[in-house]
């Protein structure tokens, strides 16, 4: 069972590698010279100004918040899709309760606005 | 920590060192490939898109421009690495690595042919679902990091951005589990042997396609980079390497989700017919054909639309994929049952 999984592990050590190389080689062979110029953050042709730890809309949290509901269902909606073939009638339609529950849930959140970005 | 790993020391010892190192050629013998198609594809997209604008793209650097690729990923690794001086520095250097790294990983479940895949797992699709969507936290650690404003905006859409997509992407990829009954994608493949399903489920095909241009990152969806707006999005800061990490990550997703959507919804290698002229070229060429064209339609893509405003990118995800998506998979649930296709 794990076994298959093994590959992933190197994969994952090879991959890793691989980046970590990319990220030291210029470290090595490149010649540095930093300067505060160099190193201020980017602007278009004038000083820079302004932070970047400010506030952002409030809606991509909703996004967020949003996703977190539906990527459950999905990861719910797996099992019973491999389970399928087995649980019949009842397991279908047990399933479509739970889908029009959240249903209503969505039809909810789509009239109150939450959805809108203008 | 260190006892989930415990079962796999287990494994390596004296006797299965030799498989050991078969194994580790075969994770060399995907990954330095792909390497090579990332390279490439780059060219790709620069002559495509050339001959569809009239020009002809890069032709100075070796035959037909062939060494443009190299001479590029020389120029990068050869620049100084500027770390930006109220960056938070090891975050910084980390968020190229953590979009490079799941974007290889996610090989491992593919299947290039029969039998032709490094693990062949029972939960394949996921895998994958759970790889891609790694990604993500690259995106936001760079543009956090780099304590920027541009990258720090272009950070926080492309996170919404991917994760409205993820939805529609995952309940397509439901639709596809419940015709094929498995989640291992060699399974998915030999399901498809009568038809393959982007004819059934054409609607959630083309979702699909749209869906992995939005989570790519990519033309008309290529909000996050929006050079009028946003610079370079939340890669603005980076430089040399780094920069070349992302962009090996971003190009590596992009065949990665080809491959994926070939797998799902193409055949992946089966032969368009099982009759004389197609099946005596071998599955592996079919399936890299069947990449290249979604690779292609990226391109084409680039080349011929406009880029989405932000309001209509989230209507598009939320009121227009979702729904249709659960109201696709309910259908084939349902027509299933009706059809006795269980």
């Amino acid at each position: 069972m794990l076994e298959e999984y093994f590959p992933v592990l190197i994969f994952l050590i090879i991959g890793t590698g691989i980046s970590l190389l990319f990220t030291a080689i210029p470290f090595i062979v490149a010649e540095r010279k930093p300067d505060s110029e160099k190193l201020s953050p980017y602007e278009c042709g004038f000083e820079a100004f302004d932070t970047a730890r400010k506030r952002f809309d409030v809606r991509f949290y909703l996004v967020a918040i949003l996703f977190i509901i539906f990527d459950l269902e999905v990861a719910f909606l797996f099992p019973w899709a491999m389970a399928f073939g087995d649980i019949g009638l009842f397991g279908f339609w047990s399933m479509m309760v739970f889908l029009l529950v959240l249903t209503v849930g969505f039809i909810y959140e789509w009239k109150k606005g939450a959805l809108e970005w203008e | 920590m260190m006892e989930i790993f415990e079962p796999y020391f287990a494994l390596v010892n004296q006797e299965n060192l030799w498989e050991l190192l078969i194994m580790v050629l075969q994770v060399v013998g995907v990954i330095s490939p792909l390497l090579v198609c990332v390279a490439y594809l780059t060219w790709a997209e620069r002559k495509v898109i050339a001959s569809m604008q009239l020009r002809k793209g890069p032709t100075h650097v070796g035959w037909a421009g062939l060494g443009q690729p190299i001479a590029d990923a020389v120029k990068l690794l050869f620049k100084e690495n500027a770390i930006p001086a109220n960056a938070s520095k090891v975050v910084y250097m980390i968020a190229p690595m953590m979009v490079m790294i799941p974007a290889v990983i996610a090989w491992a479940v593919i299947p290039f042919d029969e039998g032709l895949v490094v693990a062949d797992v029972n939960l394949g699709v996921m895998y994958l679902l759970a790889t891609s969507a790694l990604g993500v936290y690259g995106v936001l650690m760079a543009g956090w990091s780099s304590n920027s404003k541009y990258p720090f905006l272009g950070a926080v859409r492309t996170g919404a951005q991917m994760v409205s997509y993820e939805v529609s992407m995952g309940l397509t990829v439901l639709s596809v589990i419940l015709m094929a009954g498995s989640m291992n994608l060699t399974e998915i493949v030999k399901a498809q042997e009568t038809v393959w399903f982007m004819i059934p489920a054409f609607p959630m095909f083309i979702v699909f396609i749209i869906s992995i241009l939005a989570e790519t990152n990519r033309a008309p969806f290529d909000l996050p980079e929006a050079e009028a707006e946003l610079v370079a999005g939340y890669f603005t800061e980076y430089s040399s390497s780094s920069f070349a990490l992302f962009f090996l990550g971003e190009y590596a997703n992009m065949i990665l989700m080809s491959a994926i959507t070939v797998v799902l919804f193409m055949g992946g290698w089966l032969p368009p017919m099982d009759i004389a002229p197609f099946n005596w070229i071998p599955g592996f060429i079919w399936f890299f054909i069947k990449v290249a064209f979604i690779l292609f339609i990226f391109l084409w893509s680039r080349a011929t639309f406009p880029r989405f405003r932000y309001d209509q990118l989230m209507r598009l995800g939320w009121k227009v994929f979702l729904p249709f998506t659960l109201f696709w998979l309910v259908l084939t649930a349902g027509a299933m049952h009706v059809f006795d296709l269980v």
